[in-house]
């Protein structure tokens, strides 16, 4: 018998903190997957977030740093410009990329810097407590809008990869999800078309992740899934976006 | 001819493999592992067939797939 799927090297083979059926784990895998497929793993350097991947870096085994919340890309912006010959990826969430990084989020795709973005949206922030995330859907509820989120209270949710499709030096976004086997192969493929256009010079690109988060949907893992393609989907379509 | 390998040491319970497994053949073992969780176990009835739809879906990477 041949192995057919088997643990990705650049990916440890340690347990992580994660909670049972996140789709951080499942991301991990699939940038672990990718940057071997690439044969980079040796001039990757990674930026992990301040949220739940916060340890990134305890999982994948490939050069990793950490940023101050929200500030990862303008510590990629710094390293790629230093180190070009390097593939320098941010792996975000959206309370560090659509909240307290959206400031950096924007002026880097606006000057087109060579990066690729991972964004996993689970709209909701994770680490804190299940508190509302700029992305939450309307009429969800997390510990901070117990009665649901309200457009005229907090406004309707952010959608970051249409915002930045706006500007003319971005790439590439595409929106993708992780709720089937099916969506999980699509991922993969978008991930490694953002890797690729760094590889050929080509500029900023993003993708999108929905993702997630039994704990604070307060759901099953295999609801989680079922929610992500009946509500999610419908707030935040998937497909490329630019 | 295919089967899977689980990490019972990894897995945290949260059962996709088995939502997503067309054979049915990933059951809950009723045993806990070392951080307490209820790990799922691989049922060996012949019939897998190495779609690796599990290992594909589980979020801690605990499958390994042979055909």
């Amino acid at each position: 018998m041949k192995k057919i799927f088997s643990h990705p090297v650049s990916l440890r083979k340690t347990s992580t903190h994660y909670c049972p059926g996140c789709g951080h784990g499942l991301c991990h895998r699939l940038v672990a997957e990718i940057i071997d497929e690439l044969g980079i793993r040796e001039k990757t350097i990674a930026i992990a977030p301040v949220g739940c991947a916060v340890l990134a870096y305890d999982y994948w085994d490939f050069d990793c740093t950490e940023a101050a919340h929200g500030r990862a890309l303008a510590v990629a912006t710094a390293i790629k410009r230093v180190r070009p010959e390097n593939i320098v990826f941010t792996y975000q969430g959206d309370g560090d990329l659509a909240a307290i990084g959206t400031n950096e989020t924007i002026h880097t795709a606006n000057r087109g810097e060579n990066l690729t973005v991972i964004f996993i949206n689970n709209a909701v922030y994770g680490m804190t407590g299940g508190q509302m995330a700029p992305t939450t859907l309307l009429g969800q509820k997390t510990t901070t809008t117990p009665l649901g989120r309200q457009a005229n209270l907090q406004g309707f949710p952010l959608k970051v990869s249409e915002l930045l499709s706006q500007l003319p030096a971005v790439k590439y976004i595409e929106r993708v999800s992780l709720h089937s086997p099916q969506e999980v192969i699509k991922a993969k493929k978008a991930i490694k078309q953002a890797f690729q256009n760094q590889l050929d010079n080509q500029g900023f690109s993003l993708v999108e992740v929905l993702s997630a988060c039994p704990t604070y949907w307060g759901m099953p893992a295999h609801k989680a899934m079922s929610w992500i393609k009946e509500v999610m989907i419908k707030e935040f379509p998937l497909g490329r976006i630019k | 001819m295919a089967k899977i390998t689980i990490d019972s040491e990894k897995c945290k319970g949260c059962l996709l493999c088995i939502t997503f497994c067309p054979k049915g053949l990933i059951k809950v073992s009723g045993k806990f592992n070392k951080r307490g969780a209820d790990f799922v176990e691989f049922k060996d009835s012949g019939e897998c067939l190495g779609c690796v739809q599990c290992a594909i879906m589980c979020p801690d990477c605990c499958i390994e797939v042979y055909k």
